[in-house]
């Protein structure tokens, strides 16, 4: 673990990385996609309106999946200080509000046809949308602490403290009586039939490789924006004493 | 004990912050417990009858063989159930399309004061289950067992 909190090595395992997790996961998208819109077959009572789960499911998943990112994240930066940590929370963030926003924006058009509304304030919808706006916070958060030079760590507790609406998400259709159905998976169960669910899954490890990829991405940018940032600053202090 | 490593302190600090953040959320489920619900089943309506003047919403399954039209053609009625109680709806107005006897709903509307609820009002609920069309020609009996076998 701590091998990687060099910078350096992480980014000798990061550069070729990035492309590989970026390539694999957009062609895994694409042909999961391309499976699950023209050779799966149309839901008994939704007809084609069952495609959208292909992109709904994976982006609601990986828009929680996000936030437990930045959470894990975030107790690894308070607790042992790992120089990795915060620039990792930060690189989740951005990934994480799209593919919340895709869910929600993919989860309304589905909702029109199947239940006749765009949308209703049940449990699931609402924690989902606070979800949203979480990350919205959070990324607005650590850009004001990162330019005001302020501590990370405020940073750091708000994304282990907003980690409580995860689960909340998680249960809501089975602690409340919600409009969004009761979950198609759990543990060793399925109720969606393998014709939707092979690329279901595809498409959703496709995106899960995306996101990996668009992390490093972000990380590698991050990581090279702050080494300039020293650079420069040293240049002008080198200047001074020139002087 | 004194020499307690900054680190272990500071874990320590995070794991009981975790755990009262983890309590206060579970504590404001369960006191949101129903005001959080989207929908009362029947059982609860008939329990505790709303005003009939507080708008309301009921949701269940529609009774088989229940969902009649009326001879004016736009307004009908169907028995909506949880299993338990049954509470008898009125609608006038367009049907969603997965509206389907057997299926879920979602009636928006207030309780009358003879007992039938007046929607204004109805949302299909959908299940958890996704199906194949192939499937809707089987028999009843076969659409089961394969329900059964992508459950296994």
């Amino acid at each position: 673990m701590h091998a990687y909190a060099n910078p350096t090595r992480f980014l000798k395992l990061a550069r070729p990385l990035t492309p590989l997790l970026l390539v694999s996961g957009l062609l895994m998208v694409g042909a999961s996609l391309a499976w699950g819109y023209f050779a799966a077959p149309p839901d008994r009572l939704m007809g084609d309106t069952v495609r959208i789960l292909f992109l709904h499911v994976p982006a609601a998943w990986l828009g929680m999946g996000g936030w437990t990112a930045i959470a894990i994240a975030s107790l690894v930066e308070l607790v042992w200080r790992h120089p990795l940590a915060a620039l990792a929370a930060r690189g989740v963030a951005l990934p994480g509000m799209v593919f919340t926003a895709i869910c929600l924006v993919t989860g309304s058009i589905w909702g029109r046809p199947t239940w006749g509304s765009w949308w209703v304030w049940d449990g699931r919808l609402t924690s989902m949308l606070v979800l949203l706006f979480l990350y919205f916070a959070y990324i607005g958060l650590t850009q004001a602490v990162d330019r005001e030079g302020a501590s990370s760590r405020i940073a750091a507790i708000f994304g282990l403290v907003g980690a409580i609406n995860i689960p909340i998400i998680n249960r809501s259709v089975v602690w409340w009586n919600s409009l969004h159905q009761p979950p198609s998976l759990t543990m060793g169960k399925s109720s969606i039939d393998s014709e939707f669910l092979w690329p279901l899954l595809g498409s959703t490890l496709g995106f899960s490789l995306l996101f990996g990829g668009i992390v490093l991405a972000r990380m590698r940018t991050l990581l090279a924006e702050r080494q300039t940032e020293a650079r420069l600053r040293r240049k002008a202090a080198a200047a001074e004493a020139g002087v | 004990m004194s020499a307690l490593k900054p680190k272990h302190q500071r874990l320590v600090l995070v794991i009981v912050a975790v755990i009262a953040l983890i309590a206060a959320g579970l504590l404001a489920a369960y006191a949101l417990r129903n005001q959080a619900s989207y929908f009362y089943v029947p059982t609860q309506m008939i329990a505790e009858p709303p005003a009939p003047t507080q708008a309301v919403r009921l949701g269940g399954m529609v009774q088989a063989g229940t969902l009649e039209t009326m001879p004016d053609g736009v307004t009908v009625s169907f028995v909506v159930g949880d299993g338990e109680e049954q509470v008898p709806v009125r609608f006038a107005g367009i049907l969603p399309d997965l509206f389907v006897e057997g299926s879920g709903v979602v009636a928006e509307g207030k309780l009358g004061a003879d007992g039938t609820f007046i929607a204004d009002n109805l949302l299909a609920k959908h299940d958890e289950n996704y199906i194949p069309r192939e499937l809707e020609d089987m028999t009843a009996a076969q659409v089961e067992q394969t329900v059964l076998e992508t459950a296994r």
